[in-house]
């Protein structure tokens, strides 16, 4: 079943005096599985918070529609499936955590033995059991995205949407807020996220999109996406004289690099490899190490912003 | 109507946590206290000149109540983006609009209720005996006041705090004057002017009906009936002007 599916989303924002209009989303076509974490890739403006806020119903589309499990995102029973962390998430700040958990699982609809049940259990979740009585103006940045994490958990929501949830955070707090993603994506929720940290997305996601001025420019499964072709291969090799080394140097993606009597090679593919290890024993040289690389989503992602600015 | 009445519960949470909200308070009372020293230069009538300045004072303080912390209340929400939260959850804007009101409305009644209590204090150790119509006075003075907070809640639904409180003070005096304004056109030949007068007298809600300020004070009240009426003119009224900020605010996006 589909958790979350966009249909020909189109999205217009009137800006300046005259009150032109700009397209920042282009006949977007989504859909995310049941049980999918997925990872929504794109630079600043790209359009991933306007898409999240269509989801959400807090934007409407200029054209196209959205579904939350089913249901018509812009009417307020969708949500009832859904939590959602914004980015930089602002709260009432004269309210403990305790308070603003119990407020919010009202607008959940969670009855009082719920609520009862599940903010002590949310707070301990995220790590915050010790800090539910202290007032919210009190709490850190990342205590902050954690109460606001544990908000989006409330009644157990079966599609979690979250806006950039690392953003801003040192990594003790990033690795925290991916620590309870990686719970719920054990859990089976459907995740969906949105961020411009490469390595978070690589590392927490099934699938990935990458959205590139209101377009998305590429979707598929993350190892889809890398591939399993060797992109590149690492050698280090030792005690070479210097006209070996600077013979093996042709074949090379970049100039090697020198450190002491160590020479550092970057091969492209994995052609190469064999030859370079032949001629460094016959040269009376020694294999240090034989490192493959694949392509990193970083890179297929600058790739792709590299083709947008050229087109 | 559990969201809407957890949203009205936190709407009069932030406003009593308002300190604006006590500074006039402090200053309505410190005002209804003082009108006291008037008696001393003034010849007979003494207790009538505070239950007229005191209940001038409820509906001035009031209007500051529901202008200053209704449009903050709103505004503020949207500003500082706590409404993203907020309708990311089952709540309709309706809802949300709707709880803000109830929420205004219980923050006004508690002020206009401390207010009125302290006007009726007063004017009991002025004139020795109690003034019941005092309190019916403040309770048309409240329907008033919720009237304009629903009109607070309308601006703040598509405009910036600071115009919205000027377009709510501005039917403030405007629904106060319509009546005058209608009797003042008739007065020329214009039909222009006895045009634009009627609009405005239809337009905008005859806040003058609310104002027992003189009878309460003494004067005959209206009858049940007409009280009645004013009563549900009112909530006619205040009910018009909340679906059309509903129907406004369901529109908006929220960037």
């Amino acid at each position: 079943m589909e958790a979350i599916r966009c249909q020909g989303v189109c999205k217009d924002y009137r800006v300046g005096f005259w009150r032109q209009r700009v397209r920042v989303l282009h006949d977007l076509e989504l859909t995310v599985g049941a049980g999918e974490t997925f990872g929504y890739l794109g630079p600043n403006g790209a359009g991933k918070t306007t898409t999240i806020k269509i989801l959400l119903g807090l934007l409407r589309p200029t054209a196209g529609s959205a579904w939350l499990c089913g249901r018509e995102a812009s009417r307020p029973e969708a949500r009832s499936v859904a939590g959602f962390l914004p980015e930089t998430p602002a709260f009432y700040d004269y309210l403990t955590g305790e308070e603003f958990l119990a407020f919010m699982a009202q607008l959940a609809g969670l009855s009082r033995a719920m609520a009862r049940e599940q903010i002590p259990a949310l707070l301990d979740r995220v790590g915050l059991s010790g800090a539910g009585t202290r007032q919210l103006r009190k709490y850190s940045k990342g205590m902050l995205q954690r109460i606001g994490m544990a908000q989006a958990l409330l009644g157990d929501p079966a599609v979690v949407i979250l806006d950039e949830p690392m953003s801003g955070l040192d990594p003790i707090g990033r690795k925290e807020i991916r620590d309870i993603m990686v719970g719920l994506r054990k859990e089976a929720r459907t995740v969906f996220f949105s961020s411009h940290i490469i390595p978070d997305v690589e590392m927490l996601c099934d699938r990935v999109g990458i959205l590139l001025g209101g377009r998305l420019a590429r979707i598929g499964r993350l190892d889809e996406l890398l591939g399993t072709e060797i992109d590149s291969v690492e050698v280090t090799l030792a005690d070479l004289p210097p006209e070996a080394a600077a013979a093996l140097a042709d074949g090379a993606l970049a100039p090697p690099l020198v450190q002491g009597d160590r020479v550092q090679l970057r091969l492209r593919g994995e052609g190469g490899v064999d030859a370079v290890l032949r001629r460094t024993l016959a040269a009376g040289g020694r294999v240090l190490s034989v490192v493959p690389h694949r392509r990193t989503l970083e890179e297929i992602f600058l790739a792709e912003v590299a083709e947008r600015g050229r087109r | 109507m559990r969201r809407v009445l957890a949203i009205a519960l936190m709407a009069f949470t932030e406003a009593v946590r308002d300190r604006v909200l006590y500074i006039i308070l402090v200053f309505a009372l410190a005002m209804i206290g003082s009108s006291a020293a008037l008696v001393t230069i003034s010849v007979g009538g003494e207790g009538r000149i505070v239950k007229d300045l005191g209940l001038a004072c409820i509906t001035l303080f009031g209007l500051f109540i529901a202008v200053f912390i209704g449009i903050r209340l709103v505004s503020r929400e949207i500003e500082r983006r706590t409404v993203l939260l907020l309708l990311s959850r089952p709540v309709g804007r309706g809802a949300f609009l709707v709880g803000k009101f109830i929420g205004l409305a219980l923050t006004l009644f508690v002020n206009v209720g401390a207010m009125a209590l302290g006007l009726l204090l007063l004017a009991r150790m002025l004139e020795g005996e109690w003034t019941p119509p005092l309190l019916l006075a403040a309770g048309f003075a409240f329907l008033e006041l919720t009237i304009l907070t629903a009109f607070s809640i309308l601006f703040a639904t598509f405009s910036t705090p600071t115009l919205s409180t000027v377009l709510t003070l501005l039917v403030f005096v405007i629904g106060r004057l319509s009546r005058d304004l209608v009797a003042f056109a008739a007065q020329f030949d214009s039909v222009s002017l006895h045009t634009t007068a009627s609009a405005i007298y239809y337009a905008l809600p005859n806040l003058s009906l609310f104002n027992l300020g003189s009878l309460g004070a003494g004067g005959s009240l209206p009858s049940g009936a007409t009280l009645l009426l004013t009563a549900a003119y009112a909530l006619g009224y205040m009910t018009a002007i909340l679906a059309l900020a509903i129907a406004i605010f369901r529109r908006r996006d929220f960037q």
